[in-house]
Formats: C-alpha cells, structure tokens, sequence
C-alpha cells in the first residue's frame, strides 16, 4: 500500500505522537522514545505492529514518541496517521 | 427516574488523558466532545481517539455520551457512524433548533444500528443554543422516543440572543424554566449549562441551587472539582428524606382507610406533595443515601 508521510498525536502526558513514512526497508521498522519503553517497549510494539497489520499496512517507517499512552489511544493514533498516510476510509470497513 | 443525572462533565474529545482518568471522579454521566473543543483539523483524530476510548476503556456504570458535529458539516456523519459502533449511550446534538434535526440525527442513527443488528441502541439528547431552539422546545423534546434529554447552551444562546452574560443569569430564566416545562412535557431530562469560572465556587453553588430550584435534572460540568457541590445540592438531606418517608408513610396509612387527604404535622398533604415525596426518595435511593432496607 502506497504511504504519504503522515503524523498524529501530541506530546501531551497520556498521548503518542506517530509519524509514518514510506518504508526503506521490507517490514515494518519502528523507532520508540518512550519513558516506559522498558516495561512497555515490547507492549507499544506490538500494537503499533498490529494496528498497521489490520489496515493492510506491511511495509512502513514508524517514529513515535510515547507519554504513556493507553493502548487504546495508541491503535487511535496509529489509524489516525495511517489514514492521513494512505486515504483509507476506516468507517466504511 | 431512568437513572441519575445530577452532573454531566465535558471532556474534550482530543485529550486521552482526561479520557482515561474522566470516570474516576464519578460524574453521572461523561461527555466526550468532538464539537467545539476539537480544531478542523483534528476532526478525525479525535474521532478515533473517542471510538476506541468507547470500546476499551472501561468507564463502570457511567453513562457515557458523545457531542457530534452538526449534520451540515462534513462531520456529523462520520461521528453518529463510529459512535454507534463504539457502542455510545447517548448522542448529544449541538446548537439544536428545530424537530427536523432531531429526525435527521434519528435516521442516521437507525441506519448504522440496522447494520450492526441493533436497532433502538443509541439515545439522544438534544443541547439548545439559540432563540429558535428554545421557541421549539418541546417539539424538538418530543421528535423522538430516543429523546432522553434537552440541555441548554447558554453561550451560544446569549450572543444569539445578544443579551450579556451575568454572574446571576437573568437572562438566561426564560430559556432554563422553558428548558425544564418542555422537557417535563415530554418526560425527559432537563440539564442546564456550564459554569466556567472554576475561581468563583460560591457562585457556581448559587447557581446550582437556583436550577435545583426550577427543576433540573442536573448540570454540565467542565472539571471534577464542581461534582462534590453538584452533588451536595441535587442529594436530598436527612431532613428531607424523613419528611418524605412520614408523608409516604401516612398517605399509606389513609388509603388504607380510603381517603385521599391527610394532614401531617398540621400542613394539608395531597397527591402533589405525595409526588414531590416520592421523588426524594427515588433520588436519595439512586444518590446511594437510602437503600430499600432502609424502607422496610
């Protein structure tokens, strides 16, 4: 699926800010900044990973930046700037 | 009494903090906002953040609520579709004017339940922001059965009304007493405005008992911190209580004996105040302060 870079999210305590960009390489290649990537890295991950995954998204460049953001709100902000990236309609699937 | 709505507390439907922390403070119900706090621009990320906030996050036995976008924005659509799927209680509609509105909400509502298979799901709630809204009322009150509440807007209203605003509210008591005899009409709730001067509690409990007063169900809220006087307020005291248990208690005792009018404690007691009774004691059960043990 063809990628614009896109970006959601904010640097509020509670929030992911994740900016997507086209891929440089097969898969999907997440750099993390997150407070709580020790305990959680794998968690966000994975999420991010699977958000993507279930929009048809296999190959992309993640960058997100995490402030402790639920895992809710990160598939929220991951679909959000998929959306942006890719002009899919999520609603109508 | 369908349930209790003593306070309503707005959160911005952009801010996953406040989401996620909102039903802690125990506001009867929350209200998610995709309307006036949310930029153009992040429309559609505050869309996502509600729906999934919606399906994963578990807010207990508040009742949870969605402001949408009006109908004639590219908005209003998107937002009924993904709260209805995120299983929302209640859709609350904006700057509300006329029946029509309501009906137009109502069919999209019913198209996104009729493909989910559950028809008759979602309710409504209409807010009232304008000289028009408040001349229809009750027609917008009884547009449809999904109705369970009118609420005023107080800001919208008074720069439509180009009246200004005042820490007393004159002139928003034509709009609050018609607010509450609609809504009374049409066997809803009635919720007033919110207080925004978070600085000025004394005046906000002033305005709290006014609308008690008049017959709100409750208030709009913007912070956790109004919910103590809110409740304070809309909870019946002891006093009131016992008042209410000694007049139920004897209008039983004289039907028993087949009349309908009685006097306790000297004061005449007939079916009105039997009623006004029976609500203080409804409200004090849903408060949590009188359970059915204590009626037996």
């Amino acid at each position: 699926m063809e990628l614009k870079p896109a970006q959601a999210g904010t640097l509020e305590s509670g929030d992911i800010f994740v900016r997507l960009t086209p891929a440089v390489k097969p898969g999907i290649n997440i750099t993390l900044d997150s407070s709580v990537a020790l305990k959680f890295g794998s968690q966000i991950r994975n999420v991010i990973e699977q958000t993507l995954k279930e929009l048809g998204i296999t190959d992309a460049t993640v960058i997100a930046t995490d402030k402790g953001a639920l895992d809710c709100t990160i598939r929220a902000r991951v679909t959000a700037a998929a959306v942006r990236a890719t002009g899919k309609d999520v609603w109508a699937d | 009494m369908d349930r209790l709505r003593r306070t309503m507390m707005f959160v911005p439907g952009n801010n996953p903090g406040m989401m996620a922390d909102a039903h802690i403070y125990g506001p009867d119900s929350i209200m998610l906002d995709l309307e006036d706090s949310v930029t153009v621009t992040e429309k559609d990320t505050a869309r996502l953040l509600v729906y999934n906030a919606l399906k994963s996050i578990n807010y207990g036995d508040t009742e949870m609520v969605v402001r949408i976008n009006p109908l004639n924005t590219p908005y209003g659509k998107k937002d009924i579709e993904a709260m209805v799927k995120a299983g929302v209680h209640v859709i609350r509609m904006p700057k509300t004017e006329t029946a029509e509105e309501v009906v137009e909400v109502e069919r999209e509502i019913e198209r996104v339940e009729k493909e989910l298979g559950c028809v008759g799901r979602t309710r409504i709630m209409a807010a009232i922001e304008s000289a028009l809204g408040v001349c229809n009322a009750h027609a917008i009150a009884t547009a449809s059965p999904r109705m369970m509440g009118i609420a005023l807007g107080a800001e919208d209203y008074c720069a439509n009304l180009k009246a200004q605003r005042t820490p007393e509210g004159d002139e928003l008591r034509l709009a609050r007493e018609t607010i509450v005899v609609a809504a009374r009409a049409a066997g809803i709730d009635a919720l007033d405005t919110v207080y925004s001067n978070l600085n000025d509690m004394e005046t906000f409990r002033r305005e709290v008992e006014f609308i008690h007063r008049l017959g709100f169900d409750g208030k709009s809220i913007i912070n956790p911190r109004q919910i103590e006087v809110v409740n304070e307020v809309f909870t019946p005291s002891p006093k009131a209580i016992e008042k209410a248990l000694t007049i139920i208690a004897a209008i039983k005792e004289a039907e028993k004996k087949g009349s309908g009018v009685i006097a306790v404690n000297g004061k005449m007691v007939d079916r009105p105040v039997v009623i006004r009774a029976e609500r203080v004691i409804e409200l004090a059960k849903a408060s949590g302060v009188l359970t059915d043990a204590d009626l037996q």
